[in-house]
């Protein structure tokens, strides 16, 4: 079991530039099924690594049947590229695209609120499960692992380092979603915490917040109120200065519910194990499926377990 | 990206959002003609990009701003007019074209300090001459965007002229929010019924304030702003509304298709963030300690600092290299660390998804040797394109200190620095 991607999840890739080539074969490689791609205008003709090109998502819907796309569309696009996917009915639409302006998301969130389509992003690393061998992203494939711990980060390389320190500690995982670092996303955080507490593949969930907005208040009070499962959570941006901006648009720190130590405190009162350290995540998780018996307790740090 | 006072305000106007009559002048020669075309009483307003600019403090050199600015972040109310001469800050009123000319000698040219400014004050090079308004009554107007809501909200206030977040803490009901939905949009009926039946607005100005909210979201859509705020507007004794102060901050994200790149005033910003941005880096932030940091994503980047920090060691900054799948932008955000000469070692955090290993591998190498960096470089590598980077690395011959997660990076880097 998993959430949001699976066996039967058929891709079709939107946007093949360099980069939706180079991550698209790597899901290939993965052994992801992707049916189509969509690129207007493509010039390499209409047919890539052995799956038919269409100059629209309507066609590729008629004719391959995808059940979730993923966008690498660049952002002057993005918004209108996702608008098409609502408009052909997409259930699962991933955009891994940087730099959407807020006013176009705005207009998106707008037309998802009516529609059929989930989105996750844009400015995320997409969804993986690696039982499913299902990678609908840019992540490295090789430190993921099967198993039973889901992850759900706004930062993209935080989910990699996350998943890193879970497969060192024998821990894999069902799914992990990076929900993207913006201020107007498809998905909340909160949203995969639910889907996560109802998945029967998921023990427990690593969650990673950060400076910025107020998401991980909103997670603490449905921890607080419905998780069955445990939380390991980490905040980053405890050590920034501030009032300035580190990156992400999301995470500039305004007024006291910004901040680390108030995200920290709504998440532990919530009940959540706090990662004071981002470098202590999987042995965290280690500790606490131990203690609450969800995994043997001479279940060891392994590498390659 | 953020503009001045008088830019913002000539860009409302087009939306039919009323505006005080005055000019901008960049140097004091130009003040009187200015006043005088405005009738001789004004008011002189010091443009920079940060707000409290009415409870600044003036400051003549860039020595005293830091000095300046720790007192008025310590205690406001007792360090207001503590030194002599400066008990006006960077807003003054002036009744005849003479007098404005005394005001804006007092502001032109020297720093400003400011809760907002951050201790290095800013230096006045430009300033605003407006008519003085016969004001009545002060709101709070605000547009930006409600993440969780996905929408814009227009927020109000009756308690204008003062900061927002003390209203909010104060008096939380003198705040009212209307969420707008992106397509109905804020038609001026119902900004009038707004205006009318939520703000209580009087009888005579329902008119006009329809006019103005309206104009406001009408402008904050077209020219993709993320915010507009308008602190105060106000109702003058003759029953009319000025916006009397303007902040437009645009979304960059949004350049591609606005000309605001021409509004740019460059020397209101960090120096070190323009830096950044001529050479293709995702973001650079300066900081305090002496472990420079190079790490892919701005969350592996703030994790990274969290973890020197609780290693017990001080990074020198915040650096996300963004999704770099250049040689050359390796090198030149190498360049940048190495600027702050504080650095005493290196840590270069990448944990490649988009980015590839080896690409950040080579830029290492090549920048090494041609910024001939002599500090330790601690790397932690990993994820795509792993096995081709560390073979470059071993290709190279060249010394580095490796680690294989990131707390032991941490734990290296500190140690690194500290000489050991």
């Amino acid at each position: 079991m998993s959430i949001l991607v699976n066996k039967g999840t058929r891709v079709m890739v939107q946007g093949l530039g360099t980069e939706g080539q180079n991550q698209i074969v790597r899901s290939l490689a993965y052994e992801t099924t992707v049916v189509a791609g969509v690129h207007p205008s493509f010039r390499g003709g209409d047919k890539f690594r052995g799956f038919p090109v269409f100059d629209t998502v309507s066609e590729a819907v008629r004719r391959r049947k995808p059940n979730c796309s993923i966008i690498f569309v660049p952002a002057p696009g993005a918004a209108d590229a996702i608008l098409e996917n609502i408009d052909a009915e997409i259930p699962l639409i991933i955009c891994i695209t940087e730099g959407v302006p807020v006013h176009d998301m705005v207009a998106v969130r707008s037309a998802l609120g009516q529609s059929k389509s989930r989105l996750i992003g844009p400015n995320c690393p997409g969804v993986i499960t690696p039982a499913a061998k299902t990678r609908v992203g840019i992540m490295p494939p090789a430190v993921f692992k099967s198993g039973r711990v889901g992850v759900v980060s706004r930062s993209g390389t935080l989910v990699y380092e996350a998943v890193d320190q879970l497969t060192r500690a024998g821990l894999g995982q069902s799914t992990c979603v990076g929900v993207g670092g913006d201020p107007v996303i498809g998905t909340s955080q909160v949203e995969v915490l639910e889907m996560f507490n109802n998945d029967r593949g998921t023990d427990a969930v690593v969650l990673i917040g950060e400076i910025g907005g107020t998401a991980e208040q909103a997670s603490a009070a449905y921890i607080k109120r419905h998780m069955k499962k445990p939380v390991v959570a980490f905040v980053a941006g405890a050590s920034a200065p501030p009032g300035r901006r580190m990156g992400h648009a999301g995470a500039i720190i305004e007024g006291a519910s910004g901040t680390a130590a108030a995200k920290i405190k709504a998440l532990s009162d919530a009940g959540a194990v706090i990662s004071r350290s981002p470098a202590r995540i999987g042995a965290t998780m280690l500790r606490t499926m131990r203690e609450k018996k969800l995994v043997p307790n001479q279940h060891h740090l392994a590498r390659d377990a | 990206m953020k503009i001045h006072e008088y830019q913002a305000k000539e860009i409302l106007a087009q939306y039919g959002v009323p505006v005080p009559r005055g000019s901008m002048v960049t140097r004091i020669g130009d003040v009187r003609s200015a006043a005088t075309a405005l009738g001789g009483k004004v008011v002189v307003k010091a443009q920079i990009h940060a707000g409290g600019r009415g409870k600044g403090r003036l400051v003549d050199d860039a020595d005293k701003t830091a000095a300046m600015y720790r007192r008025l972040e310590s205690n406001p109310r007792k360090n207001e007019g503590a030194v002599k001469g400066d008990r006006v800050g960077g807003v003054r009123l002036a009744n005849s074209p003479q007098r404005a000319t005394a005001e804006a000698r007092k502001i032109l040219g020297r720093y400003l300090v400011t809760h907002q400014t951050g201790p290095e004050g800013k230096k006045v090079q430009r300033l605003l001459i407006e008519e003085q308004l016969a004001i009545a009554d002060e709101y709070y107007a605000a547009i930006l965007i409600d993440a969780a809501l996905g929408q814009a909200v227009l927020i109000v206030s009756s308690e204008g002229g003062q900061a927002i977040e003390e209203v909010a803490a104060k008096n939380p009901k003198a705040i009212v929010r209307l969420p707008i939905d992106p397509e109905e949009g804020l038609p001026p009926y119902k900004a009038r019924a707004f205006a009318k039946q939520v703000l209580k607005m009087p009888h005579a100005t329902i008119l006009q304030a329809g006019a103005l909210f309206s104009g406001l979201y009408k402008a904050f859509v077209e020219t993709d702003a993320t915010m507009i705020e308008i602190n105060p507007f106000v109702i003058t004794a003759q029953n009319r509304i000025i916006a009397a102060d303007a902040k437009v901050t645009f979304d960059d994200n949004a350049d591609f298709r606005q000309p605001h790149q021409a509004l740019r005033d460059k020397s209101e910003e960090d120096a070190m963030d323009i830096i950044a941005e001529e050479s293709g880096i995702g973001s650079y932030i300066k900081l305090e300690g002496n472990i420079g940091c190079m790490v892919n994503g701005a969350g592996l980047a703030m994790a990274t600092l969290d973890t020197i920090v609780q290693s017990g060691g001080a990074p020198a900054n915040f650096l996300d290299i963004g999704t770099v799948n250049q040689v050359e932008r390796v090198v030149e955000a190498l360049r940048i660390i190495n600027m702050d000469k504080d650095v005493k070692a290196i840590l270069v955090n990448i944990f490649g998804g988009m980015a590839r290993v080896d690409i950040i591998a080579e830029g290492v190498i090549l920048g090494v040797k041609q910024l001939r960096l002599k500090q330790p470089i601690v790397l932690r590598l990993n994820g795509s394109n792993l096995e081709e980077g560390l073979a470059l690395l071993d290709a190279s011959g060249m010394e580095f200190i490796t680690a294989d997660d990131l707390g032991q990076a941490a734990r290296k880097a500190v140690a690194a620095a500290a000489g050991n």
